[in-house]
């Protein structure tokens, strides 16, 4: 046995380190009882209790823009993952010029850059006189999230048995019967985890948002950009902690659902 | 006839969202481009030039050129972090490894614009990081680490780097690393056996690596906002300001389809060397 450079290790944590100092500095400025980013003034909680008593009007906005954001991702992960689905079985169930074509469809807004996706849908609503508000979030969200749905469960399906639809079918079952009790069930945990992204991707997005969001429909990121621009960015340090421990504990959270489903069920 | 019914059924659903609300779109973008603007800020009638003509201004390869430039810097700086990280990580035990990967994608889960509003408090002239840097004597007190182009370049690195880590790594995981001990049995150096044996077996996931991280760079626009000043704009910025500050569509668009071109010349080639690799594998195998 050579001995092994030593070198990647330190690499690697050196990366680890570069990751999560900023987020780490995030977490102590949000109890520092300064209105900048700046020298220590000592331990506080105000900014936390500014934010959920909802007393000013910067606070309203953001619990106003929260609830915009999560209307906009459930709407945008659900509607993706039924469209996305049906593509990622379309695409693996036949093999035809149209698929191909399907699939470049599919993987096209995967490697457009986000600005490019975000000007155009504007100047699709634009051009057809739609007044930009929730609904046209929604939609532009939903144009990228159906890709990302369709891959996660294509990927799923390539170790997907086929021959137990067929054993299903000569067992007499007709294609509702085929649909609800061995493909949902089988393919779930893959659409379950498409849906995930897709909701993270779309409670993530500011560019696109940014282009296609109207006056009052303004969402999380968006409102955390002005703020920054125009407003005091005090708030958005105890924003971001409230933040990052919801989304923290959401990751682990399904890591172990998915975890534990994959020991019970090793050969799915 | 009734499998081809069925196909479509199911085919058109996606089909038909992603035609009209990504492709008619970007026809549309490429088309706006040829219009001339309207007094009230909208789109007129009839067709221009004109649009192309300001478009070739002085002022832009300038922002071309910084795109182009901070984009390849950080798919290079990128790429050189990642590999030794996707070696070292692939040689882990399974627990071990699933444990890294989740805390390199752990960060990438807080939202995108917190993050660049965190590197935006440490290189404030206020922040902990100018100060430290001040302290110790590398920056003078009054430098500003800001709004230019190096905070845009590191902001941009300290976003790309886990889409670099996660390709390059799913191909040194496939890697044989027994060919290592291979080749260093027949006489390479440490060095050598990594630069001619394992880069060239994760050339794969190099290209994918390239692919995820410079493209979205290109188009990199709240970055470059935030954290660089008027002196460090990419396009992005300048298609944003045609159609917010400027409101001048047929002018964004000129530009969303000039940065539609540039990103099309990374995608063309990596399409073309996967073909040609493939075909390469073939020949071997056979």
């Amino acid at each position: 046995m050579r001995k092994r450079s030593r070198l990647p290790m330190f690499v690697t944590l050196g990366v680890l380190l570069f990751l999560y100092a900023p987020i780490l500095v995030l977490i102590l400025y949000s109890f520092n009882d300064s209105r900048y980013p700046g020298a220590w003034q000592g331990f506080t909680l105000k900014w936390y209790r500014m934010l959920l008593e909802a007393n000013s009007v910067e606070a309203r906005d953001i619990w106003r823009a929260t609830r915009n954001t999560l209307v906009v991702a459930f709407a945008a992960t659900i509607i993706s993952m039924v469209f996305g689905t049906m593509a990622a079985w379309a695409m693996y169930r036949f093999r035809s010029r149209l698929q191909s074509l399907h699939q470049m469809l599919v993987y096209a807004p995967l490697v457009v850059p986000d600005i490019l996706m975000g000007i155009s849908l504007l100047m699709l609503f634009v051009n057809m006189s739609v007044n930009l508000g929730l609904t046209t979030i929604v939609v532009s969200h939903t144009t990228f999230c159906i890709s990302y749905v369709a891959l996660v469960v294509l990927g799923r399906l390539q170790d997907f048995d086929h021959t137990l639809v067929d054993a299903a079918r000569d067992l007499g079952a007709n294609g509702f019967a085929v649909c609800v009790r061995i493909l949902l069930p089988l393919l779930g945990p893959g659409i379950a985890a498409g849906g995930l992204l897709a909701f993270t991707l779309s409670v993530d997005d500011f560019v696109i948002t940014f282009f296609t969001a109207g006056p009052g429909s303004t969402t999380l990121p968006v409102q955390v950009y002005s703020m920054m621009r125009h407003g005091t960015p005090t708030l958005i340090n105890a924003l971001s902690v409230i933040f990052i421990i919801v989304t923290f504990s959401v990751v682990i959270f399904s890591q172990r659902v998915l975890q534990r489903k994959n020991n019970t069920h090793p050969h799915i | 006839m009734k499998r081809s019914w069925r196909e479509w059924a199911i085919s058109l659903p996606s089909m038909g969202w992603l035609v009209f609300f990504f492709v008619i779109p970007t026809i549309l973008v490429c088309g706006i481009a040829f219009k001339p603007r309207s007094i009230n800020g909208g789109i007129g009638d009839g067709w221009t030039l004109g649009t192309w003509l300001d478009v070739l201004q002085p002022s832009y390869p300038l922002v071309v050129w910084r795109t182009l430039w901070l984009s390849g810097m950080t798919t290079l700086i990128c790429l050189l972090v990642s590999v030794p990280v996707a070696y070292w990580l692939a040689r882990l035990s399974r627990e071990a490894r699933n444990w890294m990967l989740l805390l390199i994608i752990l960060p990438f889960w807080t939202n995108f614009l917190i993050r660049v509003f965190a590197w935006w408090s440490l290189l404030h002239s206020q922040g902990w990081l100018k100060q430290a840097l001040a302290w110790v004597g590398l920056v003078s007190p009054d430098a500003q680490l800001l709004y230019n182009e190096w905070a845009v370049l590191l902001v941009l690195v300290y976003t790309y780097i886990p889409f670099a880590i996660l390709p390059l790594f799913a191909s040194a995981e496939k890697f044989d690393f027994s060919l290592l001990d291979a080749a260093r049995d027949l006489g390479a150096g440490k060095l050598r056996a990594f630069v001619s044996v394992f880069l060239p077996g994760i050339s794969q996931g190099m290209i994918t690596a390239f692919v995820v991280v410079f493209i979205p760079a290109l188009g990199s626009y709240a970055i470059p906002d935030i954290v660089g000043g008027p002196q460090s704009e990419m396009i992005g910025n300048k298609i944003a300001q045609k159609v917010f500050v400027d409101r001048n569509l047929p002018h964004a668009s000129a530009l969303a389809t000039l940065l539609a071109l540039v990103v099309l010349l990374p995608v063309l080639y990596s399409i073309f060397t996967q073909r040609r690799q493939k075909r390469g594998n073939g020949g071997r195998r056979s």
